[in-house]
């Protein structure tokens, strides 16, 4: 059947006004974290489990769907446990940083002063700092841990959030709209949470979906350098680190996780776009 | 009268101090200089000047959005507290405020409902169950259909938008209501309407209203009793057509028959003078003098105070105060 003929079908199966990129993007979300979520059902075999006699066996062959390591370890068990660390990661440092950022962000443009001074110089000095050197001082000094872990990750970023909040709030408490909710006798709490942050929430959601991928990156390097997710746990950036050395004779090692962290990236992009239209009555 | 007046400003003052460059001297811009005014309950003031004159500036210094560095306001007899403190937000359900731009004083994100329901969240008038009966009503009184509730703010007209605003602003039934320039964002053809709607709803309410604006024509129109700004300081106060029909201060003079008058020719307009005022270089003496025609050595050097020519006018000119009779144009 050709392509023409399939696209006008499965639109009519979508909700209306849901483009089919977009639904492809969330149907791939939603996978990634059912796998997440299911990771220890739907894994084949344990992530360490080592078939000698099957090494680096390609894709495709029965019971390794995905080939496997120079281990012997099964290649899509370990995808399905990587896609849980990785994606535990990069929300939960995505959505610390994003909130992080904003709070402080919302703080300056309110307090004004010095606070203002210190959260603008606060971020300078975020921006200006290599973040891999940080990450790996605290990481060398601390060991690597997954709370630690995600908690260093949630500081990346975080200045941006604050940039931008700050300057939307600044912007919007000098006229119009919040400035008219403070005459009313609007709570700072209520200006901020139900006016401003509403408003400026579609600038804020671009800048996760831009940090989000840099995150898994950031992760994958870490990783790969050897102080992020530590063996024999595995992580996306991990994996694709330790099928390097395999590039050329077994691929499919490092293109597994690879074409994951590109899809679920591209995914990201897409919906947070799509989000932030639907968010925004005046395009509706 | 014992009762003190609904608002009573006096003496204020606001500086605003802004340099050029880094290095560049801080030049002071007076933008209000020892205003004094009162408002009685159920009352319209009407405030007029040019852009610059820092009327817009009183108006918010009025509602404590804007701090005096002088001066002080009462309402109801009372010194207006500090801005964002809980006691000066409790009072926000007494004084409101109709802004110059509808669209950029609405949320765009909320509806219309929504937001002319926000106040009476804010200030918990009424059970939740009540708020959106009360809602309607308010919409009922401004004009606007029960079903455009739902609508967002850039879906209605400049109209529309300015009768939300209006009802937002009344929800909270407020004794006072400052309107900064309420029409001028507005197509003539809905001035008029938004005017008739305001003077209608200020007698049913009996509210206090200050109007700021910059149209004779409107404010004409509106007030009781006006007040001439010039350079942040009043020049002419009065009752509306006193004011209108003989005007005192030369800069009053200029602006009435600015007005036009069907069946009048143009010719008997009083065209002024020189530059319009830069509020941060100040004129020596009476700030006006560059431009008024009836100018003298005294107006030169020193500022003319108020004075009452009658009861219920005041005059800040050195020339025309003292004079028994209107001085000819």
């Amino acid at each position: 059947m050709a392509l023409a003929d399939i696209l006008p079908r499965t639109r009519r199966l979508l909700p209306a006004g849901l483009p089919v990129s977009v639904a492809l993007s969330l149907f791939w979300l939603a996978a990634m974290l059912i796998c997440a979520a299911l990771a220890d059902l739907l894994r084949p075999y344990p992530i360490t489990r080592m078939d000698l006699a099957a090494r680096l066996a390609p894709p495709l062959t029965p019971h390794h769907w995905l080939g496997t390591d120079e281990l012997g370890r099964d290649v899509l068990s370990r995808l399905i446990q990587s896609v849980r660390v990785s994606l535990v990661i990069a929300f939960g440092a995505t959505i610390l940083s994003a909130v992080f950022g904003t709070t402080l962000g919302f703080l300056a443009a309110k307090a004004r002063g010095w606070v203002e001074h210190a959260v603008v110089m606060l971020a300078d000095f975020q921006a200006a700092l290599p973040f891999l050197i940080l990450a790996l001082a605290v990481l060398a000094f601390f060991g690597s841990s997954m709370q630690l872990l995600v908690g260093l990750m949630g500081f990346y970023g975080w200045e941006r959030y604050a940039r931008i909040a700050r300057g939307l709030a600044i912007s919007a408490g000098a006229q119009g709209y919040a400035a008219a909710v403070v005459q009313l006798g609007a709570s700072p709490a209520r200006v901020y949470l139900r006016h401003i942050l509403p408003n400026v929430a579609s600038t804020l959601i671009v800048s996760m979906t831009l940090t989000f991928p840099e995150i898994v990156l950031m992760e994958s390097g870490l990783s790969f350098l050897g102080l992020g997710v530590q063996p024999p746990e595995t992580s996306l950036g991990n994996m694709v680190g330790l099928g390097r050395d395999y590039l050329t004779t077994a691929p499919w090692i490092m293109l597994a996780p690879a074409v994951v962290i590109t899809l679920t990236t591209l995914s990201i992009s897409l919906a947070g776009d799509w989000l932030r239209d639907r968010l925004d009555p005046t395009i509706r | 009268m014992s009762r003190p007046p609904l608002l009573e400003a006096r003496d204020l003052v606001r500086i605003y101090r802004s340099r050029r460059g880094l290095t560049g001297a801080v030049t002071e811009v007076r933008a209000v200089d020892e205003v004094s005014l009162k408002l009685r309950a159920g009352e319209t003031l009407g405030i007029v000047g040019e852009s610059g004159s820092g009327k817009s500036t009183l108006g918010r210094m009025l509602l404590g959005l804007d701090p005096a560095q002088g001066g002080t306001v009462l309402f109801e007899g009372m010194a207006l507290p500090r801005f964002g403190t809980p006691i000066w937000r409790r009072l926000r359900a007494r004084m409101q405020m109709v802004w110059q731009d509808p669209l950029s004083a609405l949320d765009r994100r909320l509806t219309v409902a929504a937001q002319i329901r926000e106040p009476l969240d804010i200030h918990r008038i009424g059970t939740p169950e009540e708020r959106p009966a009360r809602t309607a009503s308010l919409m009922t009184a401004v004009g606007l259909r029960a079903d455009q509730g739902g609508r967002y703010p850039h879906e209605l007209s400049g109209g529309q938008r300015q009768r939300v605003v209006i009802a937002r602003a009344l929800a909270t039934n407020p004794a006072l209501l400052v309107c900064d320039e309420p029409v001028s964002a507005l197509d003539v053809s809905i001035q008029a309407q938004v005017v008739n709607l305001l003077r209608d709803l200020q007698g049913q309410k009996g509210l206090g209203m200050v109007f700021i604006s910059h149209d004779l024509k409107v404010v004409r129109n509106l007030a009781d009793r006006v007040a001439v700004m010039y350079l942040g300081r009043i020049v002419e106060e009065g009752p509306a057509e006193q004011i209108f029909a003989e005007p005192r201060h030369p800069y009053t003079q200029a602006l009435v028959s600015s007005i036009p008058v069907p069946g009048r020719p143009l010719d008997a307009r009083i065209l002024l003078q020189g530059e319009p005022p830069n509020p941060a270089a100040r004129p020596a003496g009476c700030a006006f003098h560059p431009r008024c025609p009836l100018a003298q050595g005294l107006c030169r050097t020193r500022v003319p105070a108020l004075r009452v020519p009658e009861p219920g006018r005041a005059v800040a000119c050195h020339v025309t105060a003292g004079a028994q009779s209107p001085v000819a144009a």
